[in-house]
C-alpha cells in the first residue's frame, strides 16, 4: 500500500510519462482532480487508471498580455472519461481554440512540476 | 420546525463609507466608520451588539479583530468567507440567531482599502495546484470561460454584455456616491481592451475602496428603534464549486437553488420583486443572475437586457446604485447590494428611487460563480 498522497502520486505518474486519473472501484466513476476520497460518495476506494488522453474543449479564453509578452490560451477540457480539467490547447493560435474542438493530451515538465496540455486531435490546425 | 423566520427580523441601520478612494485609512477603520453610522441610524451603541458578522480583505480572523476594535464581547462571532456572497449568508445566520433569541442585535460589516493599498483586487486564497500551471488571470478568466460557454450555447454577443455595463453606468449617473459617472456607450464597452476573451476592461467590476455596515434586530424591537424597518422575509445560499473547472454547468449557477429557497421563505416570486440588487462582478454575471434568480428563462438573459431594459426607465430596475461595475467594488461587494436594497425600500434613493418599492432582492456572489446567496427584503407593506 502506497503512502503517497494523491497529488504526489499524480505528479509521479506524469513524470514517468503517464497521465493517470482516479476511478472509484465501487462506483466506476472517474475523478479529477486527484483526491484522497471519492467526491459524492466519500468512498475511500479510489484507484489510479490511465486516461485515454482524448478530450473536448468545453470552454476557452485568451489571456491578453501587452506585447511583446505573448497572449495565451486557457481552456476547460472535458475528458472522455467524464471529468473536466483546466488546461490549455497548444499547436494552434490561442484565439483559434474553439468550443467542441477534439483534443489530445500531452505531458510537459516545467520548473520541476509536470502538467498536462492538449493539442488539436487532428494535428496542428 | 417552520423554516426561515419570515419577517421576524429587520434591518434598522444601513450605511456606507469611503467609497472610491480613502487614503490614510486601514480596512478596519473604514468598516468601523460605516458600522458607527449604521449603529447611529439604529439608535444603538457598539456595546448593544451581541452578534458580530464581519469580513476583511486579508484578515482571516477578522471576527476577533473587529470585536476587539469595537471593544465588544459578542455572543456570536462569525466570519464565514464565501467571498462576496458572505454578507447575504450573514443576514441568513443573523436572522436565525436573532429569532432563536440567542442574540438581540447583529452588526454586519465590511471594509477594504484595496484600491489605495494595492490598486488591484485582493485575493484571499491561493491558486489551485491544478489551475496554476495554466496561469488563468483569475478571477477574470474563470468568468470569461463562463461567458464564452454562455455565448456559445445561447448566441449572446459582446453587445449584450455591453448593455449590462451601460445600464449600470446610467444608474450610477443618478447616484452621487458612485465612482464612475461619465457617459458610456455600447461601442466603448465592446471596443475596450480585451482582458480575457470575451471580457474586456469595461466588462469588469471597478477596483475601489469602500465600506458598508448594516444592523439587524428582531421585528418587535425594530419598530421602536427605526423610522422605517426593512424586514428580512427570506434568505438562503448555495454553492456548487470553488474552482471553475469543478462548476457542473458554466451557464447555470447555484443562485437558482438559493433563490428558490429564499422566495419560498418570503412567500413571494420573482414577478413580485420591485427592485433587484445583484452582484455584477462582471457583465456576464448580470445576465446569468437575471435567469437564475427567475426574472427570465435560462438562455434569455441576453435578450432580456437589450435596449436599456434594466437601465433607468426600463422594465426592471437592476443595480440601482450603479453596481460593482460603476458604483463601488472593494473586493467583496455583497454588503453593498443589501445597503442599496434598504435605501430603495426606505425611499431614500433620491434621483434613482424606484417609486413605491416594497420588495427588493439583494444577491451576493462569491469565488468564481461558486457561492450564491439571496436575501428578500420588504417594507411593512410586504409583511
Amino acid at each position: 500500500m502506497s503512502e503517497t498522497g494523491p497529488d504526489a502520486a499524480f505528479q509521479a505518474h506524469l513524470k514517468s510519462g503517464r497521465f493517470m486519473i482516479q476511478r472509484g472501484r465501487a462506483s466506476g466513476r472517474y475523478v479529477f482532480y486527484p483526491r484522497a476520497i471519492e467526491p459524492g460518495t466519500g468512498a475511500d476506494d479510489l484507484e489510479w487508471v490511465e486516461a485515454s488522453g482524448r478530450g473536448t474543449v468545453y470552454s476557452t479564453t485568451v489571456v491578453r498580455k501587452r506585447p511583446p509578452e505573448p497572449s495565451y490560451n486557457v481552456a476547460l477540457i472535458d475528458l472522455e472519461e467524464g471529468p473536466r480539467m483546466m488546461s490549455r490547447v497548444e499547436s494552434v493560435a490561442a484565439e483559434d481554440v474553439q468550443i467542441g474542438m477534439q483534443v489530445r493530451a500531452r505531458i510537459i515538465v516545467e520548473d520541476e512540476r509536470a502538467y498536462v496540455v492538449f493539442d488539436p486531435a487532428g494535428g496542428a490546425a | 420546525m417552520s423554516g426561515f423566520p419570515r419577517g421576524a427580523t429587520a434591518i434598522i441601520g444601513a450605511a456606507t463609507h469611503g467609497i472610491g478612494k480613502a487614503p490614510g485609512f486601514e480596512s478596519a477603520d473604514l468598516a468601523a466608520i460605516a458600522a458607527s453610522r449604521a449603529l447611529a441610524e439604529a439608535g444603538l451603541a457598539a456595546s448593544d451588539i451581541d452578534g458580530l458578522f464581519v469580513c476583511h480583505p486579508t484578515d482571516t480572523m477578522s471576527g476577533l479583530s473587529f470585536a476587539q476594535y469595537l471593544g465588544i464581547h459578542p455572543k456570536i462571532t462569525e466570519n464565514n468567507r464565501t467571498g462576496g456572497s458572505a454578507f447575504e449568508l450573514y443576514v441568513e445566520m443573523a436572522a436565525l440567531a436573532l429569532d432563536a433569541g440567542v442574540i438581540d442585535a447583529a452588526l454586519i460589516a465590511y471594509g477594504s482599502n484595496q484600491s489605495t493599498a494595492t490598486g488591484k483586487l485582493i485575493s484571499t486564497s491561493g491558486p489551485n495546484a491544478y489551475e496554476a500551471p495554466y496561469k488563468p488571470l483569475n478571477p477574470v478568466s474563470s468568468y470569461a470561460l463562463a461567458a464564452q460557454r454562455y455565448m456559445h450555447e445561447y448566441g449572446a454577443t459582446k453587445r449584450h454584455l455591453a448593455e449590462v455595463a451601460v445600464a449600470a453606468r446610467k444608474w450610477a449617473q443618478l447616484n452621487p456616491e458612485a465612482v464612475k459617472r461619465d457617459d458610456l456607450t455600447i461601442e466603448e464597452v465592446v471596443e475596450a481592451r480585451m482582458i480575457s476573451d470575451p471580457l474586456g476592461k469595461l466588462d469588469c467590476c471597478l477596483v475601489t475602496d469602500g465600506a458598508a455596515a448594516i444592523v439587524m434586530t428582531r421585528a418587535d424591537r425594530a419598530r421602536d428603534l427605526a423610522a422605517k424597518p426593512v424586514y428580512v422575509l427570506g434568505a438562503a445560499g448555495a454553492t456548487t464549486h470553488r474552482d471553475i473547472a469543478c462548476m457542473p454547468d458554466l451557464t447555470r449557477t447555484a443562485a437558482a437553488d438559493a433563490a428558490a429557497r429564499a422566495y419560498q421563505a418570503a412567500k413571494v416570486g420573482p414577478s413580485d420583486i420591485d427592485v433587484v440588487e445583484l452582484y455584477d462582478a462582471f457583465t456576464i454575471n448580470t445576465i446569468l443572475m437575471l435567469e437564475d434568480l427567475g426574472f427570465c428563462p435560462k438562455g434569455e438573459g441576453a435578450r432580456f437586457v437589450e435596449d436599456g431594459a434594466i437601465a433607468p426607465g426600463g422594465r426592471l430596475p437592476v443595480n440601482t446604485n450603479g453596481g460593482g461595475l460603476s458604483c463601488v467594488h472593494p473586493g467583496m461587494y455583497g454588503l453593498f447590494t443589501l445597503v442599496e436594497a434598504v435605501r430603495q425600500l426606505r425611499g431614500e434613493a433620491g434621483a434613482r428611487q424606484v417609486d413605491g418599492a416594497t420588495l427588493a432582492l439583494a444577491h451576493g456572489n462569491g469565488g468564481v460563480l461558486s457561492s450564491q446567496a439571496v436575501a428578500v427584503l420588504g417594507t411593512d407593506a410586504a409583511l
